[in-house]
């Protein structure tokens, strides 16, 4: 019926006069867009399929191909725009929730991009970090401020909390094995250990392979404890509780059963095959003594040597959600904003559910000192952090470290399509098919991701140095360093800025 | 208009300087003039000050509480407040001299106080504690007065103007203490009055400082989880805090505590034998943010002693010198030779350096 039919998002531009009918882009495309007919002699396309991932575009030996917008439009109106009336048709037919991935792409405010970094000259001068020495470690655990003495008189430091010590401030962020590859996985275990720093397993368990790089493994716990055994609590450097996800607040992950492979249901202890949908809420916490009691539950287990990291998505009263967390033992919390990307998510949760991380971090951070107790835990920020500039803002702002993964997928090939729940990444990322999985080199992918992390760091070094600063210990916090560019009197005293100019 | 101190955040270059006397012998304060006055240059007329130790031999036991006020009215007020919490012993205007180039000056009083024993024991405060918070209390909620010197057996005096000035309007030289600093500001703007000027004091521990540090918001939001206000916004009062929280509170050493806010790189830590490693490990990390950084060269002075530090990478010029029982420390060479011509071991210690000259046996049983 004509109305179920729904018009190509995206335009594919063929230059005939370059097209050499290599069919080049035919196999590439794992979502079937182009096909060669041998009666015409050319190659045709199903446009409505393409998902715009660039894939053909990159490999095409001619340059013949270039995707857009599809130019064709419904009448145009700012109410309903084409999307809303697509997605509408789109349930109509089919009764079902619609799903997407990735970050949230509506045109919220993105509140790094409205905020200006300070530089010093004259009466305080620069740091040139080619010259002076700069510093960007990080310890994260808590920081317990009473000094008892040994009878020698020398600092007895036997009751220090656990610590995770990063070179770089820099983590790569959970994402599962099932929701992104083999590949994928080995590439960030490869780099975070070439780092040294940490990347993070996701829900999704650890595979066999990957014990190997434990001493920069994160290992998630999530409300469906897919994969979670002794030994995967004793494979990580420390354990992270999943409480919430940015993208999708208030629900549990969501691994479409396409994405069940024979490894992946091995790994997840699930049956191949079958959706793996996390519940809403973990079915032993209803309540924050419940989290303190599974924060314990899972020091006791790891014998009190790993710090423990709570995770939770960015929601309009996360500073007293993370005052609790702060006094339930947690040595580190997590806070995921809205914007932070997702393998698999219901369309209207990511796009409406959640508040951005910056203003959550500011409020968070302020909370904590307020209660006196910023000091009992340490603040990962999340969700969306996109460049290095961003996360200098987030430092100021007050985090301790940050938490990445669309930038590090993008280093590794992401061409951010937003189809990962479609399970057939051209770029061998977010799919376990293994023709297309092994698209994605790790041996090549890693050195990217390390590449991506160092040329950020040197960046967050050099306005370090311009800010006069040549430690981020010094930078943590320090948001006399940042001014705000058209915002509001609330917007700024949430953030705890003053205006440019001022 | 012109924001008051506190309302903005002004940065200033400056001089410092300071000595003691080992031996316990009383200096007057006409040395610490002669000495700051020679770096004139470093200053602009818009604060200078000096504090003290060993000023108040027939009070050593008891608080002398330096306050400026605004009006008479705000003294009334104060002096409530202070008959409540304290038994004043002795009271009176500080003496001063007219001096042309300073004006505007507010009321200067001086009390000696002693703690009520059953406000203390009320307070369930130890005695420190409970002299800070009224101190904090008072410039806090008092409109017009402010505590500018809360130690025992010392004293700060401070105004707007160039430092030999406002030595010479204190009369300086009639007082005589075992060690002095001195300091002359270099504000970039125009604070116009006289709490904004240096030494920040708070109990015996006072700060003459030279720099700008650029760690200053991540160290107030730090230090101001403790139970400080930071009111002034100026580093000199922030690192006046952070020293009162680690050394009185936290009981670190002045060594352990130069660890902490001037700390070595983390490559210089890691080249230590494993104890020191550990040991500076766990004093960088457990109080991460109060690590300053920025250009700052500082005197503490404190009960008993004096303590120069820089910022570890040295951003600042200071030196020091000793002579016989002297000990010497300045930001410039001549402030030490004006005074002490033949002064040796002329030395400009090393970023992160803490050099520390403390009365020795015979200075502590005459002064303290
Ligand atoms: S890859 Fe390029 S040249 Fe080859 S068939 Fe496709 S469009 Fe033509
Ligand atoms: S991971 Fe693959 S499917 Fe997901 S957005 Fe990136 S390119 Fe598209």
């Amino acid at each position: 019926m004509s109305v179920n039919y729904i018009p190509a998002t995206f335009a594919v531009l063929r230059d005939t006069d370059r097209c050499i009918k290599c069919r080049a882009c035919e196999r590439q495309c794992s979502n079937e867009v182009h096909y060669y007919d041998a009666d015409f002699d050319k190659m045709f396309v199903h446009e409505e399929q393409c998902v715009d991932c660039q894939r053909c575009v990159t490999i095409c030996p001619t340059n013949a191909l270039k995707i857009t917008e599809n130019p064709n439009s419904f009448r145009k109106a700012s109410n309903y725009s084409q999307q809303l009336i697509l997605e509408n048709y789109r349930q109509a037919a089919t009764g079902a929730v619609l799903l997407s991935s990735m970050g949230n792409p509506q045109d919220f405010p993105v509140y790094w991009d409205k905020m200006l970094i300070n530089a010093s000259q004259v009466t305080n001068p620069s740091i040139d970090p080619l010259r002076e020495p700069m510093e960007t470690k990080v310890f994260l655990g808590k920081k317990h401020t009473h000094i008892t003495r040994n009878p020698d008189g020398t600092i007895d430091m036997s009751e220090q909390s656990p610590q995770l010590e990063l070179k770089y401030p820099i983590m790569f962020s959970a994402m599962s094995y099932g929701s992104i590859s083999y590949n994928a996985h080995e590439s960030l275990a490869r780099a975070a250990t070439e780092l040294g720093t940490f990347y993070n397993t996701g829900e999704g368990g650890l595979h066999q392979d990957f014990y190997q790089y434990k001493t920069n493994t994160i290992v998630q716990v999530a409300s469906g404890r897919f994969g979670v055994s002794k030994d995967y609590l004793d494979a990580g450097a420390a354990i992270e509780i999943k409480m919430g996800q940015g993208a999708k607040p208030g629900i549990g992950g969501h691994l479409p059963g396409k994405k069940v492979s024979d490894d992946v249901s091995k790994t997840r202890m699930i049956p191949k095959g079958t959706d793996a949908i996390s519940p809403a809420p973990h079915h032993d916490i209803y309540s924050i003594e419940d989290l303190r009691q599974l924060i314990f539950s899972l020091k006791e287990a790891t014998d009190y040597k790993k710090p423990v990291i709570v995770k939770i998505a960015a929601v309009h009263n996360v500073a007293a959600i993370a005052s609790g967390i702060a006094r339930s033992g947690a040595d580190i919390l997590v806070i995921d904003g809205f914007r932070g990307g997702t393998g698999a998510a219901p369309t209207r949760i990511r796009d409406n559910v959640g508040i951005p991380i910056e203003l959550a971090l500011a409020s968070v951070d302020q909370r904590l000192r307020d209660e006196q107790i910023r000091n009992e835990i340490s603040i990962v920020a999340a969700g969306s952090i996109r460049s290095s500039s961003d996360a200098v803002k987030a430092f100021a702002l007050g985090a301790d470290a940050l938490y990445i993964a669309t930038p590090a997928l993008l280093a590794i090939g992401c061409h951010l399509c937003r189809s990962c729940h479609g399970a057939k990444c051209n770029w061998g990322i977010a799919t376990q098919r293994p023709d297309l999985v092994k698209r994605l080199n790790p041996d090549i992918a890693y050195k990217r991701l390390v590449n991506l992390v160092r040329a950020w760091d040197h960046e967050i070094k050099e306005m370090m140095g311009g800010m006069g600063i040549n430690s981020l210990e010094a930078l943590k916090g320090n948001r006399l360093m940042l001014r705000g560019i058209g915002l509001s009197d609330k917007e700024l005293q949430i953030l705890g800025i003053m205006h440019a100019g001022e | 208009m012109l924001q008051k101190e506190g309302a903005v955040r002004i940065p200033s270059g400056c001089a410092i300087t300071g000595f003691i006397s080992r031996d316990g012998r009383r200096i007057t304060g006409a040395d610490a003039i002669k000495s700051i006055a020679v770096m004139h240059d470093r200053s602009n007329g818009l604060g200078g000050g000096f504090a003290g130790y060993g000023i108040y031999p027939e009070y050593k036991e008891l608080y002398a509480f330096h306050l400026f006020f605004n009006n008479n009215s705000a003294r009334e007020e104060t002096e409530r407040f202070l008959n409540e919490h304290f038994d004043i012993v002795n009271l009176s205007r500080i003496p001063t001299r007219q001096v042309k180039s300073i004006t505007n000056e507010p009321l200067i009083w001086r009390y000696f106080v002693n703690p009520l024993p059953t406000r203390l024991a009320a307070s369930q405060l130890d005695e420190t504690e409970f002299v800070t918070k009224c101190v904090i209390n008072i410039n806090t909620t008092i409109n017009g007065a402010y505590v500018f010197s809360s130690g025992k057996n010392m004293g700060v005096f401070k105004a707007v103007g160039f430092p030999e000035d406002v030595g010479k309007f204190y009369r300086l030289d009639d007082y005589a203490g075992y060690s002095w600093t001195a300091h002359g500001r270099y504000p970039t703007n125009t604070p116009g009055w006289w709490g904004g000027a240096h030494p920040f004091a708070l109990l015996d521990y006072t700060i003459v400082h030279n720099g700008e540090i650029s760690s200053y918001d991540a160290n107030r939001r730090y230090i101001e989880m403790f139970g400080y206000k930071c009111t002034l916004l100026t580093d000199t009062e922030v690192i006046t805090y952070i020293f009162d929280f680690l050394h009185r509170r936290r009981n670190l050493s002045l060594t352990e505590i130069a660890d902490v806010i001037a700390s070595p790189f983390w490559t210089t830590i890691d080249a230590k034998p494993t104890a020191e490693r550990e040991r500076l490990y766990y004093l960088r990390n457990t109080f991460a943010s109060l690590l300053i950084t920025g250009p700052f060269s500082i005197i503490l002075g404190y009960s008993g002693g004096l303590m120069a530090l820089n910022d570890r990478l040295k951003l600042r010029s200071m030196v020091t010198a000793e002579k016989d029982d002297m000990f010497f420390i300045a930001s410039e060479e001549c402030a030490i030779r004006e005074i002490c011509p033949d002064a040796t071991g002329i030395r400009a210690p090393r970023g992160g350096e803490a050099v520390i000259a403390e009365l020795n046996e015979e200075g502590r049983r005459k002064c303290l």
